[in-house]
């Protein structure tokens, strides 16, 4: 009997830990994103600071921004953000999808912590979370200037996230590059 | 735990009300072959996850929209990816999953084929060998002898 064929069940064995071992890498929370490369979903939803107004898609055509997806009850919401006003300081337009909240609350932790949006959108019920596939907040989308989704992260922005997956593309997209510092 | 699961299972049945109650089967079906995107594994039927909530809230609303159960997936994994599907369908990213099982099945069979055929002709060799005389070849005697030369001590 060849003797290296002895060796076939070690080989597997290898070869199965090692896929084990990179998947232990994988985080099993994240979910793969099916909106990506795709256009936003339209949309027409009351604004957080006037339920009488409409917002839209077209509030900001043809600009590269940041969708946030976030709530007063959502506790990451509170950690990330000082990185959303420093990144608005540094001219990056962020649009607001408040999710699920209850109005009051939401405007007051505008006042209470800054306001980084250039207006928000009053998710109510989530049907607009729904249709991005929301799942968790905080999320963020990068929107490019045709309105396709061109990068989401669901979970917080933080300094690191950002310089990760978010400054290159957004240097690409706009030339610009804001910076976020350690404590942000 | 048990009693108080059942119970919650009884209030998410009754909370559910639909126009033509030939939608309940297909919904209750629906809502356990959908997967809740926020747990780790749990069906939108298990889970009563805020967004698991919601998505039952959506499904029931497709439904009574008269969508077909194929269209009412096809709408939850263009938002939230093959995730949501406990049966997965088979496509580019997924034929590894749904295929490696039937390879692991004929790589089996192959090393049983494979053990069992090698020790058949050589069990049959013999007993066919014993049956028609007791001499053995001339190369098994040489093959023997040498063996048994070389166990010889020293």
């Amino acid at each position: 009997m060849n003797r290296l064929a002895l060796f076939i069940p070690l080989s597997l064995f290898a070869v199965l830990t090692l896929i084990l071992l990179l998947g232990l890498d994988k985080d099993p929370t994240e979910l793969p994103s099916a909106l990506v490369g795709e256009p936003l979903p339209a949309f027409a939803m009351p604004s957080l600071q006037d339920p009488e107004s409409l917002v839209t898609q077209q509030d900001f055509a043809d600009q590269v921004v940041l969708v946030n997806v976030w709530a007063t009850w959502c506790f990451a919401c509170r950690i990330e953000h000082p990185s959303l006003n420093a990144l608005a300081e540094q001219g990056v337009k962020i649009i607001g999808l408040n999710y699920k909240d209850q109005r009051k609350a939401a405007q007051l932790w505008l006042l209470e912590r800054g306001n980084p949006y250039s207006f928000n959108i009053y998710d109510e019920l989530g049907s607009l979370g729904i249709d991005l596939g929301v799942y968790g907040a905080p999320e963020t989308y990068l929107v490019d200037a045709q309105g396709i989704i061109r990068h989401r992260r669901v979970g917080v922005v933080d300094k690191r996230v950002w310089e990760a997956e978010f400054a290159a593309l957004y240097q690409e997209l706009t030339g610009t590059t804001p910076v976020l510092g350690a404590t942000q | 735990m048990l009693v108080l699961q059942s119970q919650l299972l009884l209030a998410n049945a009754e909370v559910v009300e639909f126009s033509d109650e030939s939608l309940r089967p297909r919904y209750q079906q629906l809502i356990e072959e959908l997967r809740c995107p926020k747990c780790q594994n749990q069906s939108l039927a298990d889970s009563n996850s805020p967004i698991s909530n919601d998505l039952r809230a959506q499904v029931q609303r497709l439904l009574e929209e008269d969508l077909s159960d194929q269209q009412i997936k096809d709408y939850l994994v263009a938002r939230y990816s093959d995730f949501i599907l406990y049966r997965p369908e088979v496509n580019q990213t997924t034929w590894l999953l749904w295929g490696s099982p039937l390879v692991f099945v004929l790589l089996g069979l192959l090393v049983v084929y494979r053990l069992y055929f090698k020790q058949r002709p050589s069990e049959s060799q013999s007993h066919s060998q014993s049956q028609n005389s007791d001499q053995i070849s001339p190369e098994d005697q040489q093959r023997l002898d040498s063996l048994l030369t070389d166990r010889e001590p020293k």
